[in-house]
């Protein structure tokens, strides 16, 4: 796609603007809340980068985050709103517990072994919202937010039932200590296996998505179902397979979240991360390469903001406040785009060129 | 040229700002405080922010830290580890976390930092053995409270039905919800001349100490069926306020129910008029206790099982919990409630009763007919600290 000097500026307006008015809107807020914008900003920035626990810190966020939003990047872009990816990560993370919780391997094996599970048990969950789109027509919202709650109830059943830990029923024992993620170090307490997941993960999507056929035909059924059907592509099975990437993704996600932040099983074990995938995929324009970027931004600002309570004593919903703003200027400026710079957007009649080339 | 130099600039003032350390004033003394629910939740939480606060203001150099709503629903990119950290780089030198939900990760944190000392509240790690030598634990006896709050729901209930909506199950709610029914049933046998048998006391655990969405039952919910049930007094046992403000909501409809609030002294605020009372919490005696040894160096690990000053037991500089009357409660009932208390009293100075608690005498059973204890006999701290199922003659699961 060529580019004018023009629109690259336009382009580029269009990615700084709307977070410039988010500073500017934010910073507003908080003068009326009595606080210095710049220490506020002073003490996010010191949270998330302030010496190598912190960064630990941000990246232990990070990590599920990204495999989330790589997951939605797939399945957003097979046309697919994938709702149900935060029970896909509960479930990942109930198929990584059993075996540290109940079988006796080796650390390797049993790390190993977890993920795989993990993989697939977000995988069976994502593959059931796909065949209640594919078989019984049941859109795949309405399914995701359905399997969502299973998924809760089966995570809470075990940590208060089967599973529970004696005299705590809100969650498993802890795991055994060679049963947990190695880290880099005892400071830099980041898994190095899931970092390289992540980026094996991040590149093959990227490459996939960009330069094989079945990225193409995943394009294509996003864009326009009918139409891809016409060109021969299998919907049903370009879908299904989007789904079942994307649960797998979460599902080692949801494994991050047990094997190395918790080291047990405990109800709401994604706390919303998946849901926060989605505004991650969204702000980055449904960007594979943007994404892990923008999921740094959005785990750098939460982390940075665990200082905000603390030392300004803001209250500890004013992060979400501010995320909100940041999403509602970039919505806002995507409109705007759409409305009045349309020549500056991905056009759809060149994709389809490509798709058609391709084939 | 120009610009590429403002950048370095720039970028060294933020390294720099991003590195400095927290400006510790020299004299002063830092405790960090982590919540598991919001500061202002009327309940749990905000009784040890107040605890807290209490320590500041009896202690001239002391400095709270505060982190609320440390729970995966609220702040899934913070682990206890993560707050932990932020506390000590900000001079906290010793740490409540307010939990037994932080149970497991406070150990875990503990042996990370073993110069920093580690109070979990709720906790009977040091009990078991399973703490580094950092670990204290601490709990009030809220059961003496807890049977006087039964006694004035069993005095004030016009249908013989009482609702209890609890947390989670383990042996602490187990024993609170427990000692609640004992009070209630005394009163309702000794005061009100009653057949116990006539009275119904039935638990509803919603799964957690505050409502999560998806996670729990909902309080609201539970307190409503309880009234629509014919139930007219509901206790609540969870740290915040649905039960009161359902109440209130159903007396200004016009009917005549009855609630009753738990821990936090604004407990009522929300419906005074329809909350009977509060068994509450007064934590900054406790707190205040252990910052002081502290600072003096004087700290040791122990676990303490605080029960209240029976000699003033409203007195919040000494007595750490005790039960406070609500506008709900009737002049009749608040005399009917003194003899009771009177009894409780004279129970508690009785030296004999030294490793009891009013009201867990035998004949007692637990809820599948095993005895606890037998006639004439107390039940032993131990066995209330772990009671393993509710006693007999309560509705609601065990485990």
């Amino acid at each position: 796609m060529n580019h004018t000097p023009r629109s690259l500026g336009l382009r580029l307006v269009f990615l700084v603007l709307p977070l410039l008015v988010a500073l500017f809107v934010s910073a507003v807020i908080l003068l009326l809340l009595n606080q210095e914008p710049g220490e506020v900003l002073r003490q996010a920035w010191r949270g998330a980068f302030g010496n190598e626990r912190r960064i630990a810190s941000v990246l232990n966020y990070w990590i599920p985050l990204s495999f989330a939003a790589m997951g939605l990047v797939i399945t957003f872009r097979a046309g697919l709103w994938n709702i149900g990816i935060e029970g896909q990560m509960i479930m990942g993370a109930v198929f990584a517990t059993y075996i540290p919780l109940y079988v006796p391997l080796p650390p390797i094996l049993t790390i190993s072994l977890s993920l795989v599970l993990a993989a697939t048990g977000g995988a069976i969950w994502a593959v059931l919202v796909g065949v209640l789109r594919n078989r019984f027509g049941v859109h795949e919202i309405f399914g995701g937010v359905a399997l969502n709650a299973i998924a809760a109830g089966i995570s809470l059943y075990l940590v208060r039932g089967p599973w529970a830990l004696v005299g705590n029923n809100n969650q498993t024992p802890v795991f055994p200590r060679e049963t947990w993620l190695p880290t880099i170090s005892d400071r830099f307490g980041v898994s190095q296996l899931m970092l390289i997941l992540l980026v094996i993960a991040v590149l093959s999507i990227i490459f996939l998505m960009g330069r094989s056929r079945w990225g193409l035909q995943l394009k294509a059924t996003g864009r326009n179902r009918q139409s891809a059907l016409l060109l021969g592509v299998s919907v049903r099975s370009v879908s299904l397979s989007a789904f079942i990437l994307c649960g797998a993704l979460a599902g080692i996600g949801g494994a991050h979240r047990v094997l190395h932040t918790y080291h047990y099983l405990l109800p709401n074990v994604a706390g919303g991360i998946g849901f926060l995938g989605l505004l991650v995929v969204m702000l980055s324009g449904f960007h594979a390469a943007i994404v892990p970027l923008v999921a740094y931004f959005m785990a750098a600002l939460s982390a940075g903001s665990t200082r905000f309570q603390t030392l300004l004593r803001l209250d500890p919903s004013l992060i979400d406040v501010l995320q909100g703003i940041l999403v509602l200027t970039y919505v806002l400026f995507s409109g705007i785009q759409d409305r009045f710079f349309p020549r500056i957007r991905e056009g759809n009649e060149e994709m389809k060129k490509e798709i058609t080339t391709n084939e | 040229m120009r610009s590429q130099k403002w950048f370095y600039i720039l970028m060294c003032m933020m390294l720099v700002a991003a590195g400095a350390p927290a400006v510790i004033a020299q004299d002063e003394y830092v405790f960090g405080m982590v919540l598991v629910g919001p500061a202002d939740d009327r309940g749990w939480s905000q009784s040890h922010f107040e605890g807290g606060q209490y320590v500041e203001a009896n202690m001239s150099n002391a400095r709270m830290l505060v982190f609320e709503s440390l729970n995966p629903a609220d702040a899934p990119e913070t682990t206890l580890a993560d707050v932990v950290e932020l506390f000590v780089e900000e001079g906290a030198q010793i740490i409540f976390t307010t939990s037994d939900a932080f149970e497991e990760d406070t150990v875990a944190v503990a042996e990370q930092h073993p110069d920093i000392i580690f109070v979990n509240i709720s906790g009977d790690d040091v009990l078991t053995g399973e703490a580094p030598e950092n670990v204290g634990n601490f709990m009030t006896q809220g059961e003496w409270p807890r049977a006087i709050a039964g006694c004035a729901a069993a005095l004030s209930t016009n249908t013989g039905k009482l609702g209890y909506i609890g947390p989670l199950i383990n042996s602490e709610t187990r024993r609170l919800a427990a000692s609640t029914y004992l009070g209630a049933k005394h009163c309702w046998e000794h005061e009100r001349g009653n057949d116990a048998a006539d009275l119904t006391f039935e638990v509803t655990w919603i799964g957690f100490w505050f409502a999560i969405p998806g996670v729990t039952l909902d309080p609201t919910e539970e307190a409503n069926s309880f009234f629509d049930r014919g139930f007219d007094v509901v206790m609540s046992g969870i740290d915040t306020t649905e039960a009161i403000v359902v109440a209130g909501q159903r007396a200004a409809e016009g009917e005549t129910v009855f609630s009753m609030a738990y821990t936090s002294l604004q407990g009522c605020d929300q419906a005074p008029d329809t909350c009977i009372g509060i068994p509450y919490y007064n934590w900054g005696v406790a707190y205040l206790d252990h910052v002081s040894r502290a600072a003096a160096g004087e700290w040791e690990q122990d676990w303490d099982w605080i029960g209240p000053d029976f000699d003033d037991p409203t007195n919040i500089d000494t007595s750490v919990t005790w039960f406070q009357r609500g506008d709900g409660l009737s002049e009749e009932v608040s005399m009917q409630l003194d003899a009771f208390i009177e009894e409780m009293k004279a129970f508690a100075a009785d030296e004999m009763n030294a490793d009891g608690i009013f009201l867990w005498q035998g004949p007692l059973n637990l809820q599948d007919g095993t005895v606890l204890a037998a006639e004439g006999e107390n039940v032993s701290l131990n066995d209330i600290w772990y009671l393993s199922q509710l006693v007999e003659g309560m509705i609601g699961v065990s485990e």
